[in-house]
């Protein structure tokens, strides 16, 4: 019963979003922002119906009425961990990682030899789990949001780093010989054309290390941390099987995540209205 | 990478570990003078309270006899390279890889669960990508989700996903596998939409005067054309596949791989065993995605596309 | 060395290393360009026309040799902002709008605010973009692109004006519109004009000397003063002087390309 119902939601669901998508407006802001609303809606829909009428334990799946339930019940909680989490270890992170890597990226863009070390260096490095380093800065730093805003820091930084360099290479020989052609020095040629012309790039870097300053809080939080924060919550909280919990802290990560990067995407938009990629 | 572009490279490395080493000395400072204290030298100043007024730099020149006892500590807050180094040879070389004591025992049950869960990922990524560019509404309705997805901190679910397996019994591999596959599954979903996409108007016109079918059009052009992406999303869903098993070892407090490592280094106070497992964990990383990367080389230059590798 | 002549090269060679051995890009070029002329080179690629403009620009060092430009070497000239150079592409900066993008050489050089708008308005005028300024380049067509890149080159007054092909990625009705108030310009501004090109067309219309250069190694191999009056109508490229010039550039050009 319980799996006709819920195949009889995903079709009206799907069959909703056909007609739309496939119709003849399917292509305006409302619509495209419409369908996958319908979608989730479904998807969360044919959950709580599964999860309901099967009597699925609560330890294994809450369904999605009763994390909605949990999230309203514990605004404050769930308020004083964002703060201790997001804006005090990821955002400070994130400055301090971002203003360590242009330092660095101005600094190595003087010399031709280090860029050419840097960038394989840093690329290499932002592949690797940096997050590994978390207990490292928990034993060095507390178990405060001081360590978790220096392993963010480190995160960030490489990414961040990569993209700049390669951004302030990235001027043709036309746009150079250009400022040559004025007598223009390293200076007036950095903040009028290679600046400028690397703010796409650096956008970039800034964007994939949004994600990247809450996971590296998060996370961090699993190796020690007071106890108020994101990580912390949602460790103990999966301790204690108090899934909703763990779902709602999951809600306020998803929003905050996107909330970070949207206002990052906001601010390239205005920088590098410029930019093809931005003009469509 | 010809040697002389490698000699940049090697210069930069070489700076982080000058660095590394020369931070050995003001970071252990306090630790080593309180050793040397009890085994009988004589400090300046004598009380440990006072010492700690001190910064490390400027406790290692009142007393530069500690110097060369920083590098020496068994429990240093920062350990020296040479100490990393011996910890991770001793644990990968002299001891047979079965051993719960070796590196190669625990870098394997990570290792295992991430390419589990990277194949795993990446083909139910390719597979939806697939759909998502020939169904206008699985495209409308789940692309935007699959974007957002980028932007959210998806790790946050790892102990969760942990535990409700675990409720339901199944244990071991099988949890991390998919935490890795769910982290690398998103950016090969992006990446591959973005690479069948690639092919330009003309192109697919060209087809068209062919009267190509659908099955041609994707075999003939669309995958050759999606390759380059598909790399790159594959290196970065190799490590975050690796990030994802390691995190998914954190919670339950897992006795095997290098998470568990991490974290055994860090509760019983034996900061050599976290730091090799970091070891560990970033030249494995390096190793995959440089397996990847060849592999792409091979491919793009056998597709004529070696360019651009 | 000529009182008159603004520009003057001697002997000028210039020889890059290549992987495949040297490649002598410029051989023993000599050449004398007076003020207010407007000489035009021309030839196939890797004859050198582009080499020797960067040489008079101070962009690329001859081997050997001597040139000067107002009298003083090419680097001094640069420094002392003797030529507005106008390259192949626009290349106008997509973040700054077209009044933007010609103040920039405005800013560098250290003009004050109201000289910086002063001027922007008097050559935009001259290169008939009135009415633009607030616009981005990507907002523009490719030949009132390029007339910007033009307006930007003057903007800091010049005598010289450099100019590398600006009209090649241009179509040919747009290039005849261009050639036609580039010489309306050159008479209003008397400038002397060096410029690049690869029409023959092109070359005999706007010019009063015509150098045609070969390669292998580049050199000039013909100097043509053109009898063509200073007043010049699209229509005199059907007049039997300017076929009869055209005539004489394209054996030049053949000439050169003997061994191939």
């Amino acid at each position: 019963m319980a799996f006709i119902i819920a195949l009889t939601i995903w079709a009206v669901g799907w069959w909703i979003n056909g007609r739309l998508a496939n119709g003849p407006r399917s292509d305006s802001r409302a619509i495209s922002l419409l369908i996958p609303i319908i979608f989730g809606v479904t998807i969360i829909a044919m959950w709580e119906v599964l999860v309901t009428m099967l009597g699925v334990s609560p330890i294994i799946l809450p369904p999605p009425s009763s994390i909605a339930v949990r999230f309203a019940g514990e605004i404050p909680i769930l308020w004083a961990d964002f703060e201790q989490t997001i804006l005090k270890g990821a955002m400070t992170g994130y400055v301090v990682g971002m203003i360590a890597a242009f330092t660095v990226a101005l600094l190595a863009d003087r010399s031709e030899f280090l860029t050419k070390g840097i960038l394989p260096v840093g690329a290499f490095m932002a592949a690797l789990p940096i997050v590994g380093t978390a207990p490292i800065f928990v034993k060095w730093l507390g178990s405060d949001w001081h360590s978790k805003a220096a392993v963010v820091g480190v995160m960030v930084f490489f990414p961040i780093l990569v993209n700049t360099v390669a951004g302030l290479k990235d001027t043709s020989v036309m746009q150079r010989d250009l400022m040559r052609t004025y007598g223009a020095g390293y200076w007036p040629t950095l903040f009028k054309l290679r600046l400028p012309a690397a703010l796409p790039f650096m956008f970039n870097g800034l964007k994939i290390a949004t994600t990247l300053a809450l996971i590296g809080a998060i996370v961090a939080e699993f190796f020690g941390s007071p106890t108020v924060g994101m990580g912390f919550r949602i460790s103990t909280s999966v301790g204690q099987l108090a899934l909703d919990m763990v779902w709602a802290e999951i809600v306020v990560a998803a929003l905050a995540g996107s909330a970070f990067y949207g206002a990052m995407a906001l601010i390239e938009k205005r920088a590098t209205f410029w930019h093809p990629s931005q003009r469509s | 990478m010809n040697i002389r572009g490698i000699i940049p490279a090697l210069v930069v490395v070489g700076v982080i570990f000058a660095i590394w080493t020369a931070a050995v000395i003001p970071m252990n400072a306090h630790l080593t003078a309180d050793q040397a204290q009890r085994d009988g030298l004589v400090m300046t100043p004598e009380a440990p309270r006072d010492r700690q007024d001190f910064t490390g730099l400027t406790l290692a020149i009142k007393n530069p006899a500690i110097i060369p006892l920083t590098y020496t500590l068994t429990r240093p807050r920062l350990p020296s390279p040479h100490q990393v180094a011996i910890e991770m040879y001793e644990t990968i070389f002299t001891k047979a890889p079965t051993s719960r004591r070796s590196l190669v025992y625990h870098g394997w049950v990570t290792l295992s669960a991430t390419l589990l869960g990277f194949v795993i990922g990446t083909t139910l990524g390719v597979l939806l990508a697939v759909g998502i560019v020939y169904n206008r509404t699985m495209d409308k309705s789940v692309m935007p989700w699959a974007i957002t997805s980028q932007t959210i901190p998806i790790l946050a679910l790892a102990p969760m996903i942990i535990v409700m397996l675990g409720a339901i019994g199944i244990q071991g591999l099988l949890p991390k596998s998919i935490i890795s596959a769910y982290l690398s599954f998103f950016p090969v979903v992006v990446g591959m939409v973005k690479g069948l996409r690639s092919p330009d108007g003309m192109q697919l016109d060209l087809l068209r005067t062919y009267s190509a079918n659908a099955n041609q059009g994707f075999w003939k052009l669309r995958l050759p054309a999606s390759m380059p992406y598909l790399f790159a999303s594959l290196k970065i869903g190799i490590s975050a596949a690796l990030v994802g098993a390691i995190v998914g070892e954190l919670p339950t407090g897992a006795r095997a791989g290098f998470g568990a490592r991490m974290l055994v280094g860090d509760q019983y106070g034996q900061p050599m065993v976290t730091w090799a497992a970091l070891f560990g964990a970033a030249i494995t990383a390096a190793l995959l995605v440089a397996i990847l990367s060849w592999i792409e080389r091979r491919t793009l230059t056998r597709m004529g596309m070696g360019a651009t590798a | 060395m000529d009182s008159t002549s603004v520009i003057s090269a001697k002997n000028l060679n210039l020889t890059f290393e290549t992987n495949d051995g040297p490649v002598h890009a410029l051989k023993d070029v000599s050449l004398d360009i007076k003020k207010g002329e407007f000489v035009s080179f021309i030839g196939p690629s890797g004859c050198g026309k582009t080499t020797f403009l960067r040489c008079i620009a101070g962009l690329e060092t001859p081997t050997s040799g001597d040139i000067s430009v107002n009298g003083m070497t090419p680097d001094e000239a640069r420094k002392a902002r003797a030529y507005g150079y106008v390259f192949q592409a626009a290349g106008l900066y997509p973040w700054r709008t077209i009044g933007g993008n010609i103040s920039l050489p405005l800013e560098i050089m250290g003009f004050s605010k109201a000289e910086q708008r002063e001027r922007v308005n008097r050559v935009m005028d001259l290169v008939d973009l009135g009415g633009f300024e607030k616009r981005f380049p990507w907002q523009l067509s490719g030949g009132m692109q390029q007339r910007a890149s033009i307006a930007r080159a003057l903007a800091f007054d010049a005598d010289i004006l450099l100019m590398d092909e600006p009209f090649g990625a241009l179509d040919e009705i747009v290039r005849d519109h261009l050639n036609e108030q580039l010489l309306k310009l050159w008479a209003r501004t008397e400038k002397t004009i060096a410029f690049v090109t690869h029409s023959i067309p092109e070359a005999v219309y706007l010019s009063t000397k015509i150098v045609v250069m070969s390669p292998r190694p580049g050199r000039i191999t013909d100097v043509i003063d053109s009898p063509l009056p200073k007043d010049r109508p699209l229509d005199i490229r059907d007049s039997a002087e300017f076929i009869e010039i055209s005539h004489r550039v394209r054996d030049g050009l053949r000439a050169g390309h003997v061994d191939d």
